[in-house]
């Protein structure tokens, strides 16, 4: 598998959910197309990190891994901001019993 | 025998007993203050015997070497801190110690248990210090600088209870008058520094004052700096700074007023020293006003109808301390006609005299308060038996005041009015003949209202004090019309203790004996030479007088003038004895509309009374009408129609297009914003890769 394959499916799934997180009208969806978009930026990290790694600096392990422990880190933060998320679409529901993104427009003009 | 550093320690003791007094016993150490007293009155004692050793060193002609440092390079013109050792210095210096040093032993028991005991103190410093600093540099800019910290000082302790209002404003009015005069000072200094290029071609500094006074003379074939309308002009405008602060008319409206602060502050600022500074201010200046005629005829002129004035308004007054305000607003018309006639020396001698028996006749009246809780006359009478030694005290400042031989006022005012007569020929006769006149009138109202204000205080019988004032005015309803009741508002007759007798005593001795020490008339007295001041001043001034500048008029003591002077002044006193030397009975509200045997003045003792309606005029003319409704009105207009609709507009047109242009954009929902923020991200992208 080269560089390439793994940058396109990368991209695809960016698409995807940007496609998901502007589209979509139910914010669950949109949550769950904002993580589509990390994993995308993660598959990229990974792939890059696997393929270019710069010459002459390859016996350190802190350089070699710095893709990884990205993707990781990231991790990390897409699981804090989808609890964040999660808290904010619980408290849109119970304010207007919807989760449609399109009721949720009180800064209009 | 005086070095530098003991000149600049007259004035860097009390200033560092402001600073300790003020940054470290006041906030830290409150529960010691009345340590405060004690430590400015140590500090003024070592002044004084400073000030003492500088005069006599300059008596001597041993006057220090004295270093100037540099502070500011301002192109052409340099400010250099450095002292000005001359005999008016040397003076000044030790008027104001000692005078200070009177009034802050009487203080100790004046100000005892007041709740501001230490920053009374700390502003007394403060007042002092910047004096001392006043009469000792020798730069404009820098005497500029201490003219309005004492400006400030004053305003702190006039207002110094600030709670009651009508201390709040006479401290506000005593401000702004004297600043409307120091705006003449200030440009005066600002057309100095405009010629600081022709000092610096002649190897002079447009700042210091010596070589101000260098630059009337002629240099070479150019002629003078200073010269015709210009020097008139800067004459003036330093002229207009001394009105202000000397209370002389128009500006001496806020001088009576400025009684509504401590007696003692009274005493020490607003009669002997600070009042002056407006005299010293002509004095520094002196070579220069030589060289300006019409601006001598000027002072003469403003000076002489302020005497007479002054006078005529302390005639009717009620309240003591007012009497005596008048009183110095007269006297210091008299230092300043003395001065427009070029008698310098005769100015400064009165000056000094009158320092020692004003501040005397003050801290009688803060005695007097202390004793009846009220500074209305009417209220006293027959305090004679109670306090004899006040009384005693009293008499020989006022006769002192009124010019009675062998006392100090006698010899001072005896020199004006011969300089006066003599005309001298620095200005024209038919001025020196108009001073005359008025100052001669003078004589006699002086005579008439000291023995008035006498007799209504100390003669007659009791008529009640504070508690009668009360009873008759509702008391507390309205504080104004109880003034400086303060915390000894209590009515108990007797005398006052001895801390505020003992200095009253010794400025008492200084009425009688000054005219004798510091200027006798005819004979070497007591190894002191006679005429001292005047020779002192004449050689301090001479040198640098221009050769066609008319010369000094010094006055010999004329037996004519004297006989003259003290005839009128028996005249008035025969008057006031006879109008008010039975005092009146025991007071009773009824008959209180016929008692002041002026009032039958009628129309003319109102005219008095409302002091000419010249505070009417300033207050409601000048400030109401002219500044508040037009000036005011003028702006508040400009501002609603002009400043407030240009806004207006620019504020609709940029709402508009928003409204029109942008809202519709702002749809609220979020996925459109995330739409349109990633279709310009690929815009750039593309852009990236296209070009």
């Amino acid at each position: 598998m080269s560089l390439e394959a793994v940058l396109i499916i990368a991209a695809i799934l960016f698409a995807i959910g940007l496609y998901g997180a502007l589209a979509r009208r139910n914010a669950l969806v949109v949550l769950m197309s904002i993580e589509l978009m990390f994993n995308a930026v993660n598959l990229t990290f990974v792939g890059l990190a696997r393929y270019i790694v710069p010459a002459g600096i390859q016996q350190d392990l802190g350089t070699l891994l710095t893709g990884q422990v990205f993707a990781v880190f990231i991790i990390t933060v897409a699981a804090a901001e989808i609890a964040l998320g999660l808290g904010i679409v619980f408290a849109m529901y119970r304010n207007s019993e919807s989760v449609d993104l399109t009721d949720a427009v009180e800064l209009r003009n | 025998m005086v070095s530098e550093a003991s000149v600049w320690a007259i004035f860097l003791l009390p200033l560092a007993a402001f600073v300790i007094i003020a940054l470290v016993i006041r906030p830290f150490f409150n529960r010691y203050a009345g340590l405060s007293g004690l430590l400015l009155i140590a500090a003024l004692a070592v002044s004084l015997f400073l000030s003492i050793l500088a005069l006599g060193a300059v008596a001597m002609g041993q006057e220090p070497e004295l270093q100037a440092y540099r502070w500011l390079d301002l192109g052409d013109a340099v400010i250099e801190l450095s002292p000005l050792l001359d005999p008016l210095t040397a003076v000044m210096a030790v008027v104001v110690t000692s005078v200070s040093l009177m009034v802050q032993i009487y203080s100790l028991g004046y100000m005892k248990g007041d709740p501001g005991y230490a920053r009374y103190f700390a502003y007394m410093a403060l007042f002092t210090s910047a004096m001392l600093g006043l009469v000792l540099v020798a730069n404009i800019l820098v005497l500029y600088a201490f003219w309005e910290l004492v400006g400030v000082s004053s305003y702190l302790l006039i207002g110094f209870w600030h709670d009651r209002p009508a201390a709040a404003a006479a401290a506000k009015k005593a401000f702004i008058i004297t600043r409307i005069g120091d705006l003449g000072l200030l440009i005066a200094i600002l057309y100095l520094f405009f010629q600081a290029d022709e000092f610096a071609a002649a190897g002079m500094n447009a700042f210091h004052i010596p070589d101000i006074w260098q630059a009337v003379q002629p240099l070479g074939a150019g002629g003078a700096i200073l010269a015709g309308t210009g020097l008139t002009w800067l004459t003036l405008g330093i002229f207009a700074a001394a009105v202000g602060k000397s209370g002389q008319f128009p500006l001496h409206s806020w001088l009576p007023d400025a009684m509504e602060g401590p007696t003692p502050v009274s005493a020490l600022i607003h009669a002997a020293t600070m009042v002056a500074a407006g005299v010293f201010l002509v004095g520094r200046f002196y070579p220069v006003f030589l060289a300006a005629e019409s601006t001598l005829t000027v002072v003469a002129l403003i000076g002489a109808f302020t005497a007479l004035m002054a006078a005529t308004m302390g005639l009717v007054m009620n309240d003591i301390k007012r009497v005596m305000a008048y009183s110095t607003v007269s006297q210091l018309g008299y230092m300043m006609a003395a001065l427009g006639l070029g008698a310098f020396p005769a100015a400064i001698f009165h000056l000094v005299t009158h320092a020692s028996f004003k501040a005397l006749l003050f801290l009688g009246a803060g005695s007097v308060n202390h004793a009846t809780g009220t500074f209305n006359m009417q209220y006293m009478g027959g305090l004679r038996q109670h306090m004899p030694l006040t009384y005693l005290l009293v008499v020989i400042g006022g006769l002192s005041l009124v010019g009675i031989f062998p006392l100090s006022g006698f010899w001072s005012k005896d020199e004006i009015l011969v300089s006066a007569w003599t005309g001298g020929g620095v200005v024209e006769p038919w001025v020196s003949q108009a001073t005359l006149i008025m100052l001669g009138i003078g004589v006699l109202l002086t005579a008439f209202y000291t023995l008035r204000m006498i007799y209504m205080t100390f003669h007659g019988e009791f008529r009640g004090g504070v508690e009668q004032e009360q009873l008759d005015t509702g008391a507390d309803s309205h504080g104004d019309d109880v003034q400086d009741t303060g915390d000894h508002g209590g009515l108990h007759l007797a005398e006052s203790p001895v801390v505020m007798v003992a200095p009253m005593v010794i400025l008492g001795i200084g009425a009688v004996v000054l005219g004798f020490i510091s200027n006798p008339q005819w004979i070497d007295l007591f190894g002191v030479p006679k005429h001292w001041i005047t020779e002192l001043f004449e050689h301090g001034v001479a040198p640098v007088l221009s050769s066609d500048a008319p010369h000094l008029v010094l006055p010999k003591f004329s037996l004519q003038i004297a006989a003259i002077s003290t005839v009128i002044a028996l005249i008035g006193i025969g008057l006031a004895t006879a109008m008010y030397a039975r005092g009146s009975r025991q007071y009773s509200s009824a008959v209180r509309r016929d008692r002041d045997p002026l009032e039958a003045g009628g129309p003319l003792h109102r005219l008095l009374a409302e002091k000419y309606y010249i505070d009417a005029l300033y207050e409601d003319a000048v400030v109401r009408l002219a500044f508040y409704r037009a000036f005011a009105g003028a702006i508040d207009w400009l501002d609603k129609n002009v400043v407030d609709r240009i806004g207006d507009v620019i504020a609709t047109i940029f709402r508009n297009v928003g409204r029109i242009f942008l809202a519709p954009l702002q749809t609220g929902e979020v996925q459109a914003y995330g739409l349109a923020v990633a279709l310009g991200t690929l815009i750039i992208l593309l852009g990236f890769l296209l070009v």
